[in-house]
This record gives C-alpha cells, structure tokens and sequence, in this order.
C-alpha cells in the first residue's frame, strides 16, 4: 500500500500550473478608493460623461450599502481601501493589430493555451482576452463583422456604440442591485460585449479569457451580451489568476438581454487560484451575473463549472419575461482543501407557459463546504409555469460539507414545480470496482466525478466539457487518502 | 502460477481464513466450496486485494511475483481478474468507455500501444458475439439500472474484453436463473484455455454442472479441509456440507501441491 500512499501524496502536491506571474510594464493606480479614484478610472478610459455620472451614482449607492454576510461562506475582512482599482499594461502605442500585442502578455495567453493570434486558432472560438483590467487582443473581430456581429472589449464598445450600451447597461443588474454590484459599477475597467444583430446565428463560439496578473488590484469587468430577435449566441468565459498569499477580489457583473425568439448560451469554466492547501491566498469571486428573457420564446442557458476559488459567491439568474421562455442552470461546483462556494440560481417566471430547468452538481472534498442555494419565484401572472430542479451532492471523505437551501415563492396555481435532491459519498467499494478492472485511484475517482457530472458536462460546447473535464481531475487531486 | 501458503485473513477484528495452502496451475479450473461463513468469498477478495480484507500473515506468489504486495489496480493490470458477486453501479459512466479505459490501462502496463476507440469496438464487438450479449448494453452506465442477471453478464463481458490469466468469480452464480447460469457459464467454458486458470467461489453444486473445474476444495471454519476432483462436488450435494469438517484427515490434499 506504501506506494498508492506515496502517489496519492504527489498528486495532492501538485502546483496550481496557472499560478505564475507575467513580467511587464503595469500601469497601476494607488490603493484606496474614493470619487476621485472613479474620476481617475473613468479619465484613463476616455469615457463619456454619461458613464462616469453612472459610475459616480453607483458609487455614492456603495458608500451607503453593507457588504453582505448572509451567505454560508467565512472569509476575513475584505480592504477596500488597501486595493488598486485599475491596473493596465503599460500602453506604449496605440494596438493596430494583434501582432503589435506585448509579447510578454501574448507569451502569458500562449502558456495558459489561449492563443490570441487568429491564425493559430483552429477551433472555431473568437477569443477576447482580458489581462488584469484592458482587454489586450479580440480575434476574428473582421469576419464576426462581416454579419453585423460585435464582438469587442467593452471600453471599446462605450467609444463605438454608445448608444447600445447606453440602452442596456444595468438594465438587467441595476447598479444599485447589490454591494459587489455597486461596486462594480463604480470602478469597473473592462470587459466583453457582444451584440447579435436580428436573425443572425453566431457561426462560432465566442470566448473570453480573464488574467488576473497585477498584485493587490481587483478584477472588476462587466460583460454585456444582447442577442436581437431571432438571433443565437453561444459564449464563454474562463479565468486564471496568479498564485499569491493574499486573497484577491473577483467582483464581476455579467448582463444577458434575449429579445423575442433569441437564444443566449452562457458557458463558464472558472479556475481562479483557490488559495494553498492550508487556505492560505486565493480569489474572492463574488459575482452578479443576470440574463433576462426579454421576448417571447427567448431561452437563456447558464452553464458553469466553479472549481477554482477560495471563495464563490454567484447565482446566475433569468428572469423569463416573455411568455414561453425559457431559463436553465447547469452547474458543477467543486471544492477541495478549504475552498468554499455558496452558488446556485434564481428563476423568476414572469411570463405564461415559462419553463426553466436546474441541475446542479456540488462536489465537496477535503475541508471544501459546498452550499447550493436557488430562488424559483412564479409570478401571479406566469400561468402554467413549470419548473425543474435537481441538486446533488457528493462527498468526497469526512471532514467536507454539503448544504442545500432551495426557495420557492409560488403565486400562480397553475405552476408546476418539482424539486430533487440527493447526497452521496463515493463510495470505497466504487473505488475498488474500478480499481479491481486495472484502472488507478485517481483515474477511478476522476471517472466516478466525471459521471456524476454528465447531465452539466453534456450542456458545454465540445471542447471545453474536455477541458473542463481535466480540470476537475486536477482539482481533486490528492482528495482521497 | 498461483501459489497461496498460510494465507491468514482478518475482517475487522475476526480471523476468517486461518491458513489456507492452495496452488493453481495455469490452464486449471479451481472450485471453492464451503457453507456460508467459511471464508470462501473473502479467499476471493482478499486475492484482489479488497482493503476490508487485512492479510496478517502467510503468502501469495503470482508468476513467481509477491501479489500480497501490489495494490488492487496493479494486481489486475498483472492479469488477476475478479468477477463479483455483487458488481457495483457507477452512475453516469459508460459501460464502454469504462472497459476501454482499464484494457488500456493493463496494455500499458504491458508495454503494448494503447487502443483508439475503433480498434477497441472491433475487439468489443467480437466478444460481445461469442457471449451473445446486447449492443446496447455498451452505452449504458456501468451495472446502473441492470438486472441481476444483466451485472452477472457483464462482469464476464468485463472479463472477456480484459482476457486476464487468473479469472477469480466470486459467487457468479447466485441469483440467477437457470437461463442466466447457462449463459454466463457459457461465456465462462468459452474463455478457458491452457493459459488461463480459475478460481470459482461457489455455495451450490449446480454451476459446476456447467463449469466442470479440475480440482474442488471445500473450505470449512477458514481452512481447506478436503480437497479432491470434480467428483467431489457431486459427492457434497448429496451429503451436504454437514460433517466435512470431521473428514479433514481422511482424505488427500490433491489441489493443494506446492
């Protein structure tokens, strides 16, 4: 037995391979926050004064909010005051082309297997990534073009069509929607947005890469994606950040708008550094995400895989406004050492014959506590709602935890709504069967994960499942002694 | 190929074996019988290494190599096969590609090139053949949702696809019908050959009808306590278990060469 102990214990010292730190030229702001500091954000982005009055507004709503604490998550004090709220590479020139991108910042893309050079790419994802708070290079921008596709950093997005983000932004998640959503509105420095314009099906999948690089700065972007009638989009983010003792702040704000007969797939595979095996460092990723099913027959899918982290706070939500919409939340969250994730969703059916669907799949191991918290409200006037849900847990050892807190608010008769949940353990003799066919511990254990998962798994575009499928393998590595 | 000496196993604080000398020679078919509580599941299990199954003393060489030494998943990549009495269900893992994942497994350990999925469907598809099973039993979930019968069959499918040199089924027949008990011994008798030996674990007589052994050990409070040729088994069904103990002394240890 000596030598699965001895393996086990390799795998469980195996390093965070994202955690490195890319050498440039930063543009830092100094800590602390203040109008000033939203003044200063706001300047260095050349933005209108329409936004910056709405970053001041959203500000001065922060000031008199309370960071909230209802959530089942511990974590120390959080220093507003000791963080930078902007953090850029240095600019040396205006960018004509991808090829004029920092090579330091292309080599980081490059070691994180996310090549921003169109011709490499041999997927079919258009990829726009974001490095601590600029968006650095957005691929197949021309051809996205070509169909009325915009596909391009949000800054870029408030100089070109200010009229579209003037219409949408924080039409879904007001600014004043919650603490980490205020925030948001205040200092946020980049992000996506994309608008697809009336009948048109995005040809591929559209990705963004987050990179937190700079020390003691927050990551704050907002994503806007608005799919016209009739219109389809399937989009992805994923997200890496550097290893470091201190925690860092993820405090993003994501906004779906699908009008009538639109379709809006929302895919995440989250692998913020989740802090050492002693708890030690790792990203707070608190996060606003809400898509709203503003036509008829619209269907928004949140899809996530959450294994990075030390601490997750998110509930992807859709408000299912148009009769006959659709919302659905496919989530796998995992956490292993001392991570902890309090995710989940809200579906709010306003609309008549709406349907939304939940499967969430929560995996707790070593001292991980997992909590699935969800929301289904069915409005008075949403006759003849329906509603899915389904929520397992799996526990890997005995010091991990499972919590499950669903609501239900019900005020039309004619909803239907169905809940399941189940807890289980993976079990030794699961193990064992594998282990007795030739397969090794951790491949058995990666295979049982991995089934357990299926029903989330099957909703991502091909090639992230295998992605994401790795990932979870890594993230549980050394779970089981 | 197989050599046991004083194999002495615990099951948390109970002694179940209390010494048991066996030796299996390649190509041979051996028949474990006992009344219940003899031990003879747990020779199987701990044979594969089962963690519940504390050896605390005695010795097992497998080609001449320390099998007490190597961990479950080594003993099967090195050929040790265990056919269980109750298979377990792994939810949302397909059957096949379950099956693909452990040959390739135990071809790597052999030094051979792992097999892409067509390669492994055409070895797939012909076992599948000779052991008159289902296509459809591929693309389901490992054991989820199958019938008793349906485990039975696909652990010798498993068994099949994995062509191991020592094959231990441990109570294979229990809980079939007769239909089943055929069929899965059919697929049985079709893989024995001069390269392969087995140690079938059995309560009842009737499955050795089907598969005829060479040798029949009958195990009584942990220990071999009389061992002879397949005659034996007829000999226990109409006698009974009932007093085998008491015979010990009176009868040759034909299986049990060292």
């Amino acid at each position: 037995m000596s030598t699965a102990t001895k393996q086990i214990e390799e795998l469980a010292n195996t390093e965070y391979k994202y955690g490195f730190v890319t050498d440039t030229e930063q543009d830092i702001i100094p800590v602390g926050l203040n109008e000033d500091v939203v003044r200063l954000i706001s300047s260095k982005k050349r933005e209108p004064e329409w936004l910056l009055e709405w970053r001041l507004k959203a500000f001065r709503a922060w000031l008199k909010m309370e960071e909230p604490h209802w959530q089942n998550v511990k974590y120390g004090p959080i220093d507003y005051q000791g963080t930078s709220y902007y953090a850029a590479p240095k600019e040396k020139k205006k960018l004509n082309s991808l090829d004029e991108v920092d090579p330091e910042i292309r080599a980081t893309f490059d070691k994180l297997g996310i090549p921003i050079e169109e011709q490499k790419l041999l997927s079919n994802v258009a990829v726009d990534a974001v490095f601590d708070s600029v968006s650095v290079a957005t691929t197949f921008r021309s051809k996205l073009a070509e169909l009325g596709i915009i596909f391009c950093s949000f800054s870029e997005a408030v100089k070109d069509h200010p009229e579209l983000v003037k219409q949408y932004v924080g039409s879904v998640v007001p600014h004043t929607d919650n603490y980490f959503a205020a925030l948001n509105s205040a200092v946020f420095s980049d992000g996506s947005f994309v608008y697809i314009p009336k009948g048109v099906k995005c040809p591929m999948e559209l990705s963004t890469y987050f990179r937190i690089n700079a020390q003691n700065t927050g990551q704050f972007e907002r994503t806007l994606i608005i799919a016209d009638e009739g219109a389809s989009v399937s989009y992805l983010e994923g997200c890496t950040a550097p290893k470091r003792d201190e925690h860092q702040l993820h405090a993003a704000v994501v906004e779906l708008i699908a009008h009538t007969g639109a379709t809006i797939k929302y895919s995440t595979v989250q692998n913020w550094y989740p802090g050492d095996k002693q708890g030690k460092g790792g990203i707070y990723n608190f996060v606003t995400k809400r898509g709203i099913c503003k036509g008829d027959r619209s269907k928004i899918t949140w899809t996530q895989v959450e294994t990075g982290s030390s601490v997750t706070w998110k509930y992807p939500s859709c408000i299912l406004q148009g009769n006959d919409s659709i919302g659905e939340f496919y989530s796998v969250a995992v956490t292993n050492n001392f991570q902890q994730a309090d995710t989940g969703t809200k579906m709010i059916h306003l609309g008549k014959n709406t349907r939304s669907t939940i499967v969430s799949k929560g995996i707790s191991a070593g001292r991980g506590q997992n909590t699935y918290r969800g929301a289904v409200r069915i409005g008075k006037n949403a006759s003849n709602a329906r509603n899915y849900s389904q929520c397992d847990s799996l526990l890997i050892g005995d010091r991990c935890g499972a919590h499950t807190f669903p609501y239900l608010e019900i005020k039309n008769t004619t909803a239907k709504v169905e809940h399941e949940a189940s807890t289980s353990k993976i079990g030794e003799d699961q193990i064992f069967y594998c282990e007795s066919r030739g397969i090794a511990k951790e491949d058995a254990i990666n295979m049982i994960v991995s089934g357990f998962c299926k029903e989330v798994f099957r909703e991502l575009p091909m090639e992230f499942a295998v992605e994401a499928q790795k990932l979870l393998g890594i993230s549980l590595e050394g779970s089981v002694g | 190929m197989l050599q046991v000496k004083n194999l002495k196993v615990r099951v948390e604080d109970r002694e179940i074996l209390k010494g048991i000398n066996l030796t299996v020679n390649q190509g041979e078919v051996h028949a474990i019988m006992g009344p219940n509580g003899s031990g003879k599941s747990t020779f199987a299990r701990a044979l594969s290494g089962h963690p519940g199954y504390e050896v605390t003393e005695g010795e097992v060489l497998y080609n001449g190599k320390d099998l007490l030494d190597m961990d479950p998943d080594e003993r099967a990549r090195e050929g040790v096969f265990m056919a269980f009495q109750y298979p377990v269900e792994i939810p949302g893992v397909n059957n096949a590609y379950f099956l693909k994942a452990a040959l390739n497994a135990k071809r790597k350990q052999a030094g051979l090139d792992e097999l892409d999925a067509i390669d492994f469907m055409k070895v797939v598809k012909e076992k599948l053949k000779v052991l008159h099973i289902d296509d459809s039993m591929l693309q389901r979930s490992v054991n989820e949702g199958f019938s008793g019968g349906e485990k039975k069959r696909n652990e010798i499918f498993h068994m099949a696809v994995l062509e191991p040199a020592l094959a231990l089924l441990d109570e294979t027949d229990s809980g079939l019908d007769i239909d089943a008990l055929r069929v899965v011994s059919e697929g049985v008798n079709a893989m024995r050959s001069a390269d392969r030996s087995f140690i079938v674990v059995t309560h009842y007589q009737r499955l050795l009808n089907y598969i005829v052994p060479d040798y029949v050990h009958v195990l009584s409070d942990g220990k071999i306590v009389r061992s002879g040729g397949k005659e034996l088994a007829l000999e226990l069904e109409e006698k009974g278990y009932a007093g085998q103990a008491a015979l010990r002394h009176s009868s040759g240890q034909a299986g049990a060469r060292r």
